[in-house]
Formats: structure tokens, C-alpha cells, sequence
């Protein structure tokens, strides 16, 4: 597979990572996404913000295709990572959600020893030597900032571990399988204040080396985390721009409203 | 139960107006009889028969070979008949059982073809016994010329506690969060990956109670095994030979007034096996219920 | 990779068709097997008729359907009110701790086998009769009340679920506005869970109906329509198991009838019991 996620085409950057062009999404008769123009180049972080409903995890979860798993949605214009539409005919799914990493809103320790949830990526995709798995393994670990705090228990199941540390697990689950993209769904939303810096600091260190797109409702943290907004109010994409000056000077009213608390 | 003075106050509630006191004390003194009764029962069944059985229990019963048509001796084919037979019914219906389960959870939503599983499973629960070995007896015994053996015993026994497995495994399934399945795919598994090593393992605990629930059902079964696994008192040699098991070998000794003696003896054996495997069942549930409210935040 | 997928996915499929198979497969030959009686004797004659003896080529089974109707009748009388109070005292009057213990104490009464049941049944009950009630103690009395006791866990644990459903606010209201526990239970638990303890007692009945083993050893097996709860009794599923071990030709064909005749009770039952289960 890919050796070094992002390297190769780190400066050819013309075409952006994830981009959306007219992408609408519909649960049955509910649009959830409405005619959605984004894009996010390589190797930056984007945060999306917004009230609840507005249609964050259905965009994360269109990228990776995990809303194939809903009946009776359908989707039109296009999604495209790297220049390629994600719903195109020949794209192989598994292949695409190893692509594009998520960490979900609750930490979720698979029920299995710590070790094995991180190798759980690899292994489905057909790795199975003991010496390549140590590695992936501790490299992963060693990324979400959490190897000093279970080198020794590897072992142990990762149910025990606390939030905060099940949280990285599940963050060095996804690295573990090298993804170009990370889809982040609220990370934090469970943990205590000093949990969720430990994760917003490891996000901007990772941003560096993969494309970042966090989602969250508290427009605090998108001020915290830096990197490029994206504002979201029920479907749409109301306005985009670096945190720097959108929290200075937002454009529309509703962005307004919202950082000032006026709702959400 | 809540102190209440004055009668009629709540208007409306035709309840409240009559005199209370009574027709609840006699409601709830039959409601704790009635609940009391069926415990006594349940004590006085398994005492009665342990208690009239455990002067047989001796090694010589359980390992001797039956003498007299079972007039002495002991039960060692039957208690061997019984588990080999019930062994193999497990082994026949639980992969079928949860691969239905599986298959209702996993791969198909709900449309026409899951209610039509959902259907068959459902009504094969309510066909009474006598039914199994009937068909037990014409189909695997006779159609199929596998005569009274123990496959026969046991393809019928796998079929009549299909039904248990496939709702006990598919309440287990529906119970593992979808965030597991979610998170298998998001690292890119696929379904078979995902069910195999994240689903299964987490439905493992109650998957297992059912299977166990259902065995106990079968060991004790006796109307669709004597038609199609006989009853001969002879040590099986294989699974092609017949068996005669310890509930049918007690209902010929009880009933044809054999021996009331080694019937009690047998019963008692019959007890104690189902016993241990309700303890087992509890036992596994409860270590699962355990593990949930630690997981589930 | 694929490959396998596809693979699990339609043997998945197959396996998840096989209780289907199994059911047509016991329709089938039961069918097959049993109506060339039903055909031969007539439809009629054979459910009809009041004389079942097979030497003489007469194969009435009325009072084996009379029989199985007063059994089955006899055991909801005794089985139905206990199982229902029982149900009532674990989720409504026991204290938590109690109830914990007591329900899996009657799930164990599932697992006793019907032999075991039906040797009590004759070791205990049928003398009982016999010595203060008259008559040969095997009867429609011995009969209603060992199925009575085997279906207390089925009418027990599918009653609790039912009671258990009812959102505890119901209960809540009429407590506020003064009524106690039992008035609560009675005017508002009661009604609100009824499509569920009907369902209880419909499948309990499916139980009776097809419960064989134990009926036989207490019932007596006569041939006789019963008058008297204290006569003997044959029902349609000890017909079947007291003679199909030796029966040849016309006459284990109309005990196969006898099975369809069987089958066509419980079907009817079954479908009864969901339209209640989904009237809920
Ligand atoms: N599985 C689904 N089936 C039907 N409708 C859905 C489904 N998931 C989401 N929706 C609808 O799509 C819209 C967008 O939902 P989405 O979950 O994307 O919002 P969100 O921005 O992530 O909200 P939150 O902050 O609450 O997580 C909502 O109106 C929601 O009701
Ligand atoms: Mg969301």
C-alpha cells in the first residue's frame, strides 16, 4: 500500500483532496445536504461547524460511503477525492474507507486488547506478519500520543483505558491503516477539557501530514483548533474561510448568530 | 400502598370510590399465592424426584449396562445415547441457527425475504413435537433410510430447536451497538470482516445461553426421539445405530411399570443434567450482563 | 477478498432458508402421508366420526378432538390464573431482589421434561383423584392439571414481558391521584399489557394442544368422548404417539391424519396469537 501517506503528490497540489461540487444528499424525501460546494486542499485542517441537523455527518459519512449502510438515500452532483468521485463505478469501498479514516463522537474500544484494536485495520487488509503488525502498531500509537500510556498493557483490553485515552486508541486505529484523509465526528464531545486538548493539539500536529476535516457544534473549539471553517446550517454551506477572520468578521448573519451563541 | 383518607375525593376515578382495602388485600394475597404456588411446584418437582431417585444413583446404575429389559441394572447406554445424540443436534442446529441469525441482522434489511425466514422460524416454533417425530420418522428415518438411529434423533431434534437458536442468537446480535459495525467499516473490513470479528465475538455470551437453553430443551425431549432414534438398550457403536434415550427410557420403564425404582433413578439422572444446563445458561448470561453495564457508558 | 464475500453472503442465504425448508418438508409429508386416509375414511367420517378402532377399520376421531379441546380448556383454567398472578406479583408486587431470583426459578420449570411431569402426574395426582374424587384417576382432571403446571413458564414470561411494557408513567399517574398499587394494577397495568396476556394464553394453549408425553401418562387414552372431568381421556397427539409404533397400512396413514388434523389446530392458534401479538 501507500508508503508515506500524502508525500507523493504533496506538490501537485493543484487539485484538492476532498471536493464538492453541487453534492446534494437525501435520507429518502430529507435533503441533509444541499447542493454543497467545498474544497479542501491536502494536508490542511478544515472544522465544520454548525447547529445540530445542519448535515455535518452526512457529509463525513458520504465521503467515506458509511451512509451506503442507510436504506433508500441517494445522492447528486459529485464528491471527489483526489479529482475522483467517490461514488464512481469502479471504486471499492473498503479501499476508499481506508482512504479516508473516522473517529467517531464516542471513543469506541472494539472488544478486544488494545494491540489488536489498532491492528485491526491492517489485518483485514491482509496483513499478518508479527514483525510489520509491531510496527504499524507502535507507529500508530506513537502518533495519537498515547504509546508512553500503553506500551506495557498492549495486552489488556482497550474497554479499560479511560475516555480520553480510548479516544487516541481510536484515533491510532485509523492511522494504523495510513489514511489520506481523517473524518473526526465531534471527537471530543465526551471528554473532560483537558482531554480535548491533548486531541486539538495532536489534530493540528497531524494536519501537517494528512488532511483534516473536524466536525464539531462549539465554534469555540473551531476558534481553538485554527485552520480553515466551514459553516453549516441545515444542508448548506453558508460561509468558509480561515478561523483567523471569520470569527473576526463573519460574512453572513447566520454565522453571526451562531459564534455570538445566538442559537445552536 | 399511598395512605389515602377520604374515599370519593378523585373525581372520575370510578377506582378511588370504592372501598379500597379489601378487594386489594384479597387481589394481592391471591397475586403472592399464585406466585408462591408456582415456586412450590417447582420445589416439590425437582425434591420429589431427587429424593425418591438418589438411593439408585450408585456407580453401579450409572455405568452398569441395563439388565431385564431395564428391570435392573443400570442406564450407561442411555446417558451415553442421550449425550451423543443431544451433541450432535447442537452441532447440526447451532451453525444453522446463528447463520440465520446472521443472516436476518447482517445481510438483509427487513423486505418480503426476511419475513418469509422470519415466518418459517416463527411457525416451526409452534408445531408441537409429536409433529417433529412424525415427520422425523418418514423423512430421515424412512425416505431417507437412515432408519431409527441417532442421526435420525438428531437431524429432528436439530430441527425443532432451530427456532430457539435463531431468536435467542438474533436478540444477541440486535444487541451489539451499530457504532462497532460502523467503526469495522470506517477501517475498511468488510461485512463478512466485520461480522466475523466484531459482531460474533460481541454476541458470543448470549449466543452461547440460547444454544445452551436449547440443549437443555433436548436433552429432555422425548416424543420426537423415540420415533426416530428407537429405543434400543444397546451401547450405540455409532451414530448409525439406535439409541434408547434417558427420557425415553424412563417413559418405558414408568409407563410399562418396568421399574418404578430405576425410573426414579433415571428421572434423577434426568433432573441433574437439566439442572446443570439451565445453571450453565444462567451462568454465561449473567457474566455478559456484567460485561455490558461496564461497556455500554 | 471478494470472492469469500460472495460466497458468505449466498450461503448465509441458503442456511438462513432452511427453517422454511424444514417447514414445507413437514408439511409436505405430513400431507402426503396422511391424506390418502382422509380421502379414503372422508373428511367427515374421519373428524367427525366416534368410533376409532382401527381392527375393525373405524376411524372417528371426534373424541380425540373432543378430548384435546377438554384438556387443553382444563389446563388454561388452572394454568392461565396462576401463570397470570404469578406474572402480576414479579413485575408489579416483588421486591426487585426477589423478582431476580424468582423469574429464572420459573424458566427452570421450562426445562423439565414432559415425561418427568407426567410421571408426577401418575405417581401423585392420579391417585389424589382416584382416592378423594372417584373414579380411575386418569382423567381430564389429572390431565388439565399437569399441563396446567407445564404451561405456567411460557403464560409466566411472555405475561411479565408483556406487564413489564407498560411505560412505568401509566403507573406513576394513578398513583399521584391516589389510587393504590392494586387499583393501579387492576384499572390501568391490567388493560394496557391485555394484547400481550392474550398472546400469552394463546401460545400457552399451542403448548397444551401439542403437548404429548406427559397427557399420555395421566389421561387413561380411552377412545371415549368424556362426560365428566373425572373420565378418561384420549387427545390427538396421545393417538398419534400410543399407536404409531405399531401401526401399518390405513391405519398409520389416519394417524398421520390425525397429525394433519393436528397441524390445522395449531396453525389456526398461531395465527390467532400474531394478529394479538400485533394488535399490541
Ligand atoms: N439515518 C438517517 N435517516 C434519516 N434521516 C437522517 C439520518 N441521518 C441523518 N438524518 C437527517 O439528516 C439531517 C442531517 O443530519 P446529520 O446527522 O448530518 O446532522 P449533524 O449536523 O451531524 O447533527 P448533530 O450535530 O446532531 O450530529 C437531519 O435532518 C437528520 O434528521
Ligand atoms: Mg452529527
Amino acid at each position: 500500500m501507500r508508503e508515506n501517506p500524502g508525500e507523493e503528490d504533496r506538490n501537485s497540489g493543484q487539485v484538492p483532496k476532498v471536493r464538492a461540487e453541487g453534492f446534494s444528499f437525501f435520507y429518502g424525501k430529507v435533503e441533509a445536504l444541499r447542493s454543497l460546494d467545498l474544497s479542501v486542499p491536502e494536508n490542511s485542517l478544515l472544522t465544520i461547524m454548525g447547529p445540530t441537523g445542519s448535515g455535518k455527518t452526512t457529509f463525513l459519512k458520504a465521503l467515506n460511503r458509511l451512509n451506503d449502510r442507510v436504506q433508500g438515500t441517494h445522492h447528486t452532483g459529485s464528491l471527489l477525492l483526489n479529482g475522483e468521485d467517490v461514488y464512481g463505478k469502479g471504486v471499492d469501498v473498503a479501499d476508499l474507507r481506508r482512504r479516508v479514516g473516522m473517529v467517531f463522537a464516542l471513543p469506541v474500544p472494539l472488544p478486544m486488547s488494545i494491540y489488536e484494536n489498532v491492528a485491526f485495520g491492517p489485518r483485514k487488509q491482509g496483513i499478518s506478519s508479527k514483525k510489520r503488525l509491531d510496527e504499524i502498531v507502535e507507529k500508530a500509537l506513537v502518533s495519537a500520543a498515547i504509546w508512553d500510556e500503553v506500551k506495557d498493557r498492549l495486552d489488556s483490553s482497550a474497554e479499560k483505558l479511560s475516555g480520553g485515552q480510548q479516544q487516541r486508541l481510536s484515533l491510532a486505529r485509523v492511522l494504523a491503516v495510513e489514511p489520506e484523509v481523517i473524518l473526526l465526528d465531534e471527537p471530543t464531545s465526551g471528554l473532560d477539557p483537558l482531554s480535548t486538548m491533548k486531541i486539538e493539539e495532536l489534530l493540528r500536529v497531524l494536519s501537517r501530514s494528512y488532511t483534516v476535516i473536524l466536525v464539531t457544534h462549539n465554534p469555540v473549539q473551531a476558534a481553538r483548533v485554527q485552520g480553515e471553517v466551514a459553516f453549516f446550517y441545515m444542508g448548506e454551506l453558508v460561509e468558509k474561510g480561515p478561523a483567523s477572520s471569520m470569527f473576526v468578521r463573519p460574512k453572513d448573519k447566520r454565522t453571526e448568530d451562531y459564534i455570538t451563541g445566538k442559537f445552536g | 400502598m399511598t395512605p389515602s383518607s377520604g374515599s370519593g375525593r378523585v373525581s372520575g376515578l370510578d377506582v378511588a370510590r370504592r372501598p379500597e382495602r379489601k378487594p386489594g388485600r384479597l387481589g394481592m394475597a391471591l397475586v403472592r399465592a399464585s406466585a408462591f404456588l408456582t415456586v412450590a411446584v417447582l420445589v416439590f418437582i425437582i425434591g420429589y424426584v431427587l429424593v425418591r431417585g438418589a438411593r439408585v444413583l450408585t456407580p453401579r446404575f450409572l455405568l452398569g449396562f441395563p439388565e431385564k429389559m431395564g428391570r435392573e441394572g443400570g442406564i450407561y447406554p442411555s446417558i451415553v445415547g442421550t449425550f451423543v445424540l443431544t451433541s450432535l443436534s447442537v452441532a447440526i442446529a447451532a451453525p444453522l441457527g446463528i447463520g440465520t441469525a446472521v443472516f436476518l441482522t447482517e445481510y438483509t434489511s427487513e423486505g418480503l425475504f426476511s419475513r418469509i425466514v422470519r415466518f418459517g422460524t416463527e411457525s416451526l416454533a409452534g408445531i408441537p413435537s409429536i409433529i417433529f417425530g412424525l415427520f422425523g420418522f418418514l423423512f430421515f428415518v424412512i425416505r431417507l433410510g437412515m432408519g431409527w438411529s441417532i442421526l435420525s434423533g438428531s437431524l429432528t431434534l436439530a430441527a425443532m430447536m432451530l427456532p430457539t437458536i435463531v431468536r435467542t442468537s438474533e436478540e444477541s446480535l440486535r444487541s451489539v451497538p451499530d457504532i462497532y459495525r460502523e467503526t469495522a467499516y470506517a477501517l475498511g473490513a468488510s461485512r463478512w470482516q466485520t461480522v466475523t470479528s466484531v459482531v460474533l465475538p460481541s454476541a458470543v455470551p448470549g449466543i452461547v445461553t440460547g444454544v445452551i437453553l436449547a440443549m437443555g430443551r433436548a436433552v429432555g425431549e422425548t416424543a420426537a426421539v423415540i420415533f426416530t432414534a428407537g429405543s434400543s438398550l444397546r451401547l450405540p457403536g455409532s451414530i448409525f445405530d439406535p439409541v434408547r434415550t434417558l427420557p425415553v427410557h424412563f417413559y418405558i420403564l414408568a409407563r410399562e411399570g418396568i421399574s418404578l425404582e430405576n425410573a426414579y433413578g433415571t428421572a434423577a439422572v434426568l433432573i441433574i443434567a437439566v439442572l446443570l444446563v439451565d445453571f450453565a445458561a444462567y451462568y454465561t448470561l449473567h457474566r455478559v450482563s456484567k460485561r455490558r453495564s461496564v461497556t455500554g457508558r | 477478498m471478494s470472492r469469500k464475500e460472495k460466497f458468505a453472503e449466498i450461503a448465509l442465504t441458503v442456511v438462513g432458508l432452511t427453517s422454511v425448508a424444514v417447514l414445507a418438508l413437514i408439511i409436505f409429508f405430513i400431507f402426503k402421508e396422511g391424506s390418502p386416509a382422509l380421502a379414503h375414511v372422508g373428511l367427515g367420517r374421519f373428524v367427525g366420526g366416534t368410533r376409532w378402532s382401527p381392527g375393525k377399520g373405524q376411524f372417528g376421531i371426534l373424541p380425540m378432538i373432543v378430548g384435546s379441546f377438554f384438556v387443553t380448556f382444563g389446563a388454561l383454567l388452572t394454568g392461565v390464573p396462576l401463570g397470570l398472578g404469578c406474572a402480576l406479583y414479579l413485575s408489579e408486587f416483588a421486591p426487585r431482589k426477589t423478582a431476580a431470583v424468582l423469574k429464572p426459578l420459573v424458566e427452570i420449570l421450562a426445562g423439565i421434561p414432559s415425561v418427568v411431569f407426567g410421571f408426577i402426574g401418575l405417581t401423585v395426582i392420579v391417585p389424589l383423584i382416584r382416592d378423594h374424587l372417584g373414579g380411575p384417576g386418569f382423567s381430564v382432571l389429572a390431565s388439565a392439571i399437569v399441563l396446567g403446571v407445564m404451561i405456567l413458564p411460557t403464560m409466566v414470561s411472555i405475561s411479565y414481558d408483556a406487564l413489564r411494557a407498560v411505560p412505568q408513567v401509566y403507573r406513576e399517574g394513578m398513583l399521584a391521584v391516589g389510587a393504590n398499587q392494586w387499583q393501579t394494577v387492576t384499572s390501568v397495568v391490567l388493560p394496557a399489557a391485555r394484547p400481550g396476556i392474550l398472546a400469552a394464553g394463546i401460545l400457552s394453549m399451542g403448548r397444551a394442544v401439542g403437548e404429548t408425553m406427559a397427557v399420555i401418562m395421566v389421561a387413561g387414552n380411552a377412545t371415549i368422548i368424556p362426560v365428566s372431568f373425572l373420565d378418561p381421556v384420549r387427545t390427538l397427539t396421545s393417538n398419534i404417539a400410543l399407536e404409531m409404533g405399531y401401526a401399518t397400512g390405513l391405519h398409520r396413514q389416519a394417524l398421520f391424519a390425525t397429525g394433519i388434523v393436528l397441524f390445522v389446530i395449531i396453525g389456526a392458534l398461531n395465527i390467532l396469537a400474531r394478529a394479538f401479538i400485533r394488535s399490541r
